[in-house]
């Protein structure tokens, strides 16, 4: 579904990802761990178009995409929740998910895809206008995730969904995506720094490490890797 | 008290103009963070066409005067698009300073350009508008500041329902707010950019028509004093913030009027009113209505 072929950024002089290739099945929950600083977010950033690649092919549903602009990348189907959850604080809750389906031209398809947020994050029903800015990090988050998800992502890049949310939340948010990766078949790349959290939940990982990778495999079988263990999965 | 009235009203009538040129301002702030400095010479721009409009319109008719409305802000809005797509797109990104010193130089290419094209001569404004005085309680009334006030009114409640009831409207706000994440939902920034210059250029057209309306003389050089008392207005209100641009412009209007009609105080009337700015922003850095807000990176 989603290829990345020798991937380098660079901000100014600074080399940020040193040319990194993955790629991503249809269907899967990829992961991407790694330290503060390693380049994921970079990478994310990238792959939606805020960044400009310096060398390298993206390619997305057999589509190079590389150097199409943002708005261009998200019609293609590829969503991001960015990292800080960037809501519209000013905008009510409603209004950020309309924002979400800014593309979308289908009123019943709008319609049914509300319905689905409300029925994964019923707590947004609640809130809905109320101004973004006045929900909670954890309610933020869930209308982060909504608000992609109205805009029918085939693929969706969660940056890390986790950070400076009430810790009774986290679990409740990863369990979300695992429910919108399964019952609604849509692909999932997630980048955490919780790396035990992301292995429990995706297929498939990556480690990210100074923008290079440096390791790859099953989730299942990275989470007993030794050496892994010692640097991000606190022994 | 009729006399407070009289000064009343005739203060509403300038602060409309001056805040249909401050929504212009304080857009434009919203989505890119700086001054549009030519926007005051759009303002001059729209009066000339309303000019070359009204010689070919019979005078005092209400659809002649509304028909020069209607041309000047689509002209002005054109206008405005095509200056950010020359002057201001290719430098997205780089320090506001760069972005601020090419505003002033696109302000100073109109004011030469319309020099070169209109002459620098004032000319007389004709009567777009019927004209008639009515006195109501001892308080003169012209209809051209029922125009005013009118127009004003009906383009506040315009901008009040696309800036809050349309999709593009929603997305200003967004990009205001954050261009990034409103890229990610799939607004194309460039369009909403585009969108904001002509809508607060058009507002500004429709204040050089009314402002010739009631001071009635043109020249290419007429948009600086009342634009830079408009971006005064703009930063009273608190840049950025709409309705905060709207009662800016209405308050320097008004204290501006009653500072001109004190026989003692008239001649300082500029200087009261950029000392009222300095005043009100020593206890509201921010503006009236404006929060400060810390910016990410």
């Amino acid at each position: 579904m989603l290829e990345v072929t020798d991937l380098s950024v660079s901000y100014g002089a600074i080399s940020a990802l040193g040319g990194i290739s993955f790629t991503i099945d249809q269907g899967a929950i990829v992961t991407l761990i790694g330290a503060n600083g390693a380049g994921k977010t970079t990478t994310l950033r990238t792959l939606s178009g805020l960044l400009p690649a310096k060398a390298g092919k993206i390619s997305f549903l057999g589509e190079d995409i590389t150097r199409l602009p943002p708005h261009r990348i998200v019609a293609r189907g590829l969503g991001h929740v960015p990292e800080g959850r960037m809501v519209f604080a000013n905008l009510t809750v409603d209004e950020n998910l309309a924002m979400g389906a800014y593309l979308q031209k289908d009123k019943a398809r709008i319609a049914a895809n509300r319905d689905y947020v409300f029925g994964i994050f019923p707590r947004l029903k609640e809130r809905l206008t109320q101004a973004a800015g006045t929900l909670s990090g954890g309610e933020q988050q869930m209308l982060a995730i909504g608000r992609a998800l109205m805009g029918n992502p085939r693929l969706l890049m969660l940056d890390e969904p986790s950070l400076g949310i009430a810790p009774k939340l986290i679990s409740t948010i990863f369990e979300k995506i695992v429910e919108i990766n399964r019952d609604h078949g849509t692909t999932i790349l997630l980048v955490e720094q919780n790396a035990n959290l992301a292995l429990e939940i995706s297929h498939r990982a990556y480690v990210l490490e100074t923008g290079r990778i440096v390791m790859s495999g099953a989730s299942k079988e990275l989470r007993t890797n030794p050496e892994l263990k010692a640097a991000y999965l606190g022994g | 008290m009729t006399e407070f009235l009289q000064q009343l009203l005739n203060g509403i009538s300038l602060g409309a103009i001056f805040a249909l040129i401050a929504l212009g301002y304080t857009m434009v702030y919203g989505v890119l963070r700086f001054i549009n400095f030519a926007h005051s010479d759009v303002f001059m721009v729209g009066a000339f066409v309303g000019y070359y409009i009204g010689r070919h319109v019979p005078e005092h008719t209400l659809w002649g005067g509304f028909l020069a409305l209607a041309g000047a802000m689509a002209v002005c809005a054109l206008l405005g698009v095509i200056i950010e797509r020359l002057a201001y797109r290719r430098l997205r990104g780089s320090p506001t300073l760069n972005v601020l010193i090419t505003a002033i130089g696109v302000s100073l290419l109109l004011e030469n350009l319309g020099q070169f094209f209109f002459g620098a001569t004032p000319r007389p404004f004709p009567e777009l508008f019927p004209v008639t005085t009515f006195i109501v309680g001892g308080v003169y009334v012209s209809s051209n500041q029922l125009v005013v006030i009118g127009v004003t009114l009906g383009l506040l409640l315009a901008l009040e329902f696309i800036v809050h009831r349309t999709k593009i409207g929603t997305a200003m706000r967004a990009v205001s707010l954050n261009p990034k994440a409103a890229s990610l939902v799939g607004i194309n920034i460039d369009v909403v950019i585009s969108f904001t210059f002509a809508l607060g250029s058009a507002l500004a057209a429709a204040g050089g028509i009314l402002y010739a309306l009631n001071y009635p003389s043109i020249d290419p050089l007429m948009g600086v004093l009342p634009g830079l008392k408009a971006f005064v207005a703009a930063v009273l209100g608190g840049i950025g913030n709409i309705p905060g641009a709207a009662l800016g412009g209405l308050l320097l209007g008004i204290v501006e009027t009653f500072v001109n009609g004190s026989a003692d105080w008239s001649s300082y009337k500029d200087a009261i009113a950029f000392a009222a700015l300095i005043i009100i922003l020593l206890f509201r850095p921010a503006g009236l209505l404006g929060r400060f807000t810390t910016e990410k990176v």
